[in-house]
């Protein structure tokens, strides 16, 4: 940190800072912090998962104060929530919704990275963080989506629990494991509610991490061109406090707007259908966000391969650092990875459509075609491209661009 | 002590004293192990959940092609009284055309009976029954067609429909488990 030392002639912040120096640490990370100066409004997502991160820490909280973890009670206390306690109707919407878009925000968060090659050296630990914090926020997800014990609920948790009986020989001593009974009951809830209320505070340590690793190795840019000189630089404070604020508010009209006019446009309606065991409804898709995964799990005609390509799609991303050989990080400067790229995104989608619908007819080609070029794009197109293409020229720094436009 | 420092056989005094990290690091290990099982073990199934194993039925309401639901274990058992065309279907199939191979004789303990643990083998469902391909179970969450004995004809899952232990007790009533 270039010329960032935290002075004051406040005695009591100085009494303070001799025997814990918390101020200056926070005066380091949020405010002299040195921001590439050409970051663009990609680069917001970031803060605005951990705003969504705190948001849901928050009214998930309140939440636990009125819910009840029992088979019994789990419905019955989420519609006491939605009718009877104060505003709970509101503490709840907030709570689902901002869930879905944190998903949305993340996801963002990582294309991003994806396009402009954040997770370079010497960025992949950064990188690899970030994928956990991504895995233990599909965990968290899937935990609390259980919890109003709904009819998605319960085969929600009945299906993905199954997963594991794929694993051979212990499989099945797994599932009763996770279960805690012979098949999904109330204990399998309990346990749920105790990880779910677990999981976002580990999130949160990670979150940490992620943040320490950010300030070591500094921000990347649009340009992928490493920051040279203090020119390059601007402090975080008040440049990009003040332009995340603005993507802040975007999000809190985007989730308002959904609270108050589509609460329950992004979940199921079969879930105010209290859970029954002996019922399974006629068609059970996961939450928007697991979809492209739910539609890899059915794309393999065997159920233990099914399951291993299902995660070695989220394995692969942390393999992503080492499967790109390319030394330009910015796709802006790689005219042939930038196309595979968006063909990536539409794959992804693709993947998302074929997941919300029956796999029937030719929704069956269509997603082994799209699960098959998923891994042909980290797997084959991604080694390949690095090697072949020839990059556009790099600027020196990040100012010359601009610098060079001012003088002509 | 100096004194070692100048023995020719000091050499073996780190080999000692390895053994004793060793011998410390792996007793430390297994207690650490021992202590931790607890906590894993807690949550498998309880007492008061494993006593529930057995459920006993009575068969006696139970017409020729009707078919009913019972718990076991907190999970749907199908009892179908099967009728004479579903038994020979079932008996009459080719065993190199079911992609997990079993007699339907070893599967019911009287022909009319067909008891089955009603959960999908994939990944858990509830199938429908009299519906699929096979005029047995259909499943709906990801299309696995079952037959008339519940053995899988088509589909992701992997195994026949599960039939539990059971035994009758006397012409009209089993007990599963």
């Amino acid at each position: 940190m270039s010329g960032s030392t935290f002075e004051t002639d406040n005695k009591l912040v100085n009494w303070f800072e001799k025997r814990l120096p918390i101020i200056s640490l926070m005066h380091g990370a949020v405010v002299v912090y040195p921001t590439p100066k050409n970051l663009s409004w990609w680069w917001t997502f970031g803060s605005l998962a951990g705003v969504a991160l705190v948001i849901m820490m928050a009214t998930g909280i309140i939440l636990a104060m009125h819910y009840t973890p029992h088979v019994d009670y789990a419905f019955l206390s989420v519609e006491h929530i939605m009718r009877d306690v104060n505003y709970g109707w509101l503490i709840r919407y907030v709570h689902s919704n901002t869930g879905s878009l944190f998903f949305m925000v993340v996801y963002i968060h990582i294309f991003r990275g994806l396009y402009y090659g954040s997770y370079k050296d010497p960025r992949e630990l950064l990188w690899i963080i970030g994928l956990l914090i991504y895995v233990l926020m599909m965990a968290t997800g899937f935990l609390g989506y259980v919890l109003p014990w709904g009819q998605m609920s319960f085969w929600a948790v009945t299906v993905i629990t199954n997963l594991f009986s794929a694993v051979p020989i212990v499989g099945d001593a797994i599932v009763s494991w996770l279960w805690g009974g012979y098949a999904v009951g109330n204990p399998t809830l309990n346990r749920f509610f105790s990880l779910h209320y677990l999981l976002p505070f580990v999130i949160f340590a990670a979150v940490i991490l992620h943040l320490w690793a950010l300030h070591t190795s500094k921000s990347s840019n649009p340009l992928g061109v490493e920051v040279k000189t203090p020119q390059d630089t601007i402090p975080f404070h008040p440049y990009f406090t003040a332009k995340d604020l603005v993507g802040l508010a975007v999000f809190l009209i985007v989730l308002f707007f959904f609270v108050f006019f589509a609460p329950n446009y992004m979940g199921h309606p079969d879930n105010y259908i209290t859970a029954n065991p002996m019922v399974t409804p006629a068609h059970i898709v996961p939450e928007w966000y697991y979809l492209p995964f739910y539609a890899i799990l059915r794309a393999i005609p065997d159920k233990l391969g099914g399951v291993i390509a299902m995660f070695g799609a989220i394995v692969i991303l942390f393999l992503v650092p080492w499967l790109d050989t390319s030394k330009v990080r910015s796709s802006r400067f790689r005219p042939i990875y930038k196309q595979f790229f968006w063909i990536l995104v539409l794959d992804c989608f693709v993947l998302g459509w074929v997941g919300a619908n029956a796999p029937e007819g030719h929704f069956i080609l269509i997603g082994r075609l799209a699960t098959a070029y998923y891994f042909l794009h980290f797997l084959v197109i991604l080694p390949i491209v690095g090697m072949i293409e020839k990059p556009l020229p790099l600027p020196e720094s990040i100012s010359q661009p601009v610098l060079k436009g001012e003088q002509e | 002590m100096a004194s070692n420092t100048l023995d020719p056989e000091a050499v073996e005094q780190p080999e000692r004293r390895d053994f004793l990290y060793i011998a410390t690091g792996t007793l430390g290990a297994v207690g650490a192990a021992m202590a931790v099982w607890p906590l894993i073990d807690q949550m498998n199934p309880s007492k008061d959940v494993l006593a529930l194993s057995s459920t006993e039925v009575d068969l006696s309401p139970i017409e020729e092609g009707q078919s009913v639901t019972v718990v076991w274990r907190g999970k749907p058992v199908f009892i179908r009284r099967r009728t004479q065309a579903e038994i020979d279907e079932a008996r009459d199939v080719n065993m190199a055309d079911l992609p997990d191979p079993e007699e339907d004789a070893a599967r019911a303990v009287k022909p009319e009976w067909l008891v089955l643990v009603g959960i999908c083998t994939h990944l858990g469902c509830i199938p429908l029954g009299e519906s699929g391909d096979f005029g047995g179970w259909f499943c709906p969450c990801h299309g696995s067609h079952y037959d008339t004995s519940g053995r899988i004809r088509i589909g992701p899952a992997p195994d026949n429909l599960v039939v539990p232990d059971y035994a009758f007790l006397d012409d009209t009533n089993i007990r599963i488990g």
